[in-house]
């Protein structure tokens, strides 16, 4: 976290001094929990990002300096981690946008490719699917298309599914 | 906490009271404060309007608001001061995200009786964190102090570890600061204390408003 931390220990300080770094570690504390925040936010509902860290077990207590440090560092740490999860994934989303647009201008060049919402980062439950028109005849032919998926079953439709499994 | 006899000139009945913090935890922990109200009212079942508040409420929490809770300032705040006190908010769970994760397992914020659901109505539309004692069972003002040698909670065994974060009054720690309380609301409670725990980042108007709630929800 260049810029946003200062990793230096505060080993060795004593009394008032010791005060001022415990009050600049549980400042640095707040801008990093504030990050981790926006982070959990910004990956959900698609993703979800680990915000835990796990205390020293005990009960609350003021919080010495070598404490408050390592929540510091677990905290940068769990940030660099979502950072780079949510650069992934959005690479991954990209990635797959392109291979849809592909997709679509050719078909043909993409048979059986199928890529869903959630491939693209998006909500819902479709998909687009690369598939022969006419069945085996549009294999045979060469007639490919993209068939876009109707969405989300309906809700009636898992209920009377479930109702069906219940029964038999 | 200041403006306790502001806000009772303005008609706030009956007003706050405030607490104090040791003065080692203030100068630890500036905006740190306890604030509390007392009540006359006994436990109980809770009226059909306090149950279709607590519906309403449910309506208005989705899984999406629980997540994004965390960037608001007050939820934030108690977040970082968990932090700040070796507690890990993800574990130890601040009473408004709490109330958010029993809402989300539950499918609503249900009825627990009073006082009970006055503290959920009043968390849930303030996010302060709130607490319950039987009033006649303090003694003094309410602070929020180190537990002192040898200091052990009633009802439990074992002593508290030295320097461990409580809420107090005069006779000794009431509960542990985010814990369980010990004095608690009983069935043979007749006046209900409800306290309030600012920490830095949540304004002042916020905690009057949830004591100012939980109270008018307990007397409705």
């Amino acid at each position: 976290m260049p810029g946003l931390l200062e990793r230096e220990t505060h080993a060795g300080l004593q009394g008032g001094d010791e005060r001022l770094a415990r009050s600049e570690l549980r400042r640095q504390i707040g801008r990093l929990e504030r990050e981790l925040s926006g982070l959990v936010a910004e990956a959900f509902p698609l993703r979800s990002v680990d915000a835990g860290v796990v205390a020293s077990a005990g009960p609350p207590r003021v919080a010495g300096l070598e404490e408050l440090e390592r929540v510091r560092d677990a905290l940068a740490e769990r940030i660099g981690e979502a950072r780079r999860a949510l650069a992934e994934q959005a690479e991954l989303w990209k990635r797959n946008r392109e291979l849809l647009e592909r997709m679509l201008a050719d078909p043909a060049a993409h048979k059986w490719v199928r890529v869903s919402r959630a491939d693209i980062g998006e909500h819902g439950c479709g998909h687009w699917h690369s598939r022969p028109r006419l069945g085996p005849l549009g294999m045979l032919m060469g007639w490919w298309r993209v068939k876009v998926s109707s969405g989300c079953p309906l809700a009636g439709r898992l209920a009377a599914v479930e109702r069906q499994e219940a029964s038999g | 906490m200041e403006g306790a006899a502001a806000r009772s000139e303005m008609g706030w009945e009956p007003a706050p009271e405030q607490g104090w913090v040791a003065p080692h935890i203030a100068a630890e922990f500036p905006g740190l404060g306890i604030a509390w109200v007392e009540v006359d009212a006994r436990p109980g079942p809770s009226s059909e309007a306090v149950r279709r508040r607590l519906r309403d409420l449910s309506d208005r929490f989705y899984g999406a608001h629980a997540i994004h809770m965390r960037e608001q300032p007050i939820p934030w705040s108690y977040r970082v001061f968990f932090r700040q006190i070796g507690l890990d908010p993800d574990r130890v769970r601040t009473p408004v995200e709490q109330l958010a994760l029993d809402r989300l397992h539950d499918g609503a914020f249900l009825a627990r009786g009073l006082p009970a659901d006055a503290l959920t109505i009043a968390t849930a539309e303030t996010c302060v964190a709130l607490r319950a004692y039987d009033a006649e069972r303090l003694e003094g003002r309410l602070c929020i102090r180190e537990s002192a040698p040898g200091e052990s909670l009633s009802g439990r065994s074992g002593q508290l570890e030295h320097g461990t974060l409580t809420i107090a009054d005069e006779r000794g720690p009431v509960e542990l600061l985010f814990g369980e309380a010990e004095r608690r609301v009983e069935r043979d409670t007749r006046r209900i204390a409800i306290a309030a725990v600012q920490v830095k980042g949540v304004p002042q108007v916020a905690v009057d408003e949830a004591l100012w709630i939980a109270v008018s929800v307990i007397q409705s």
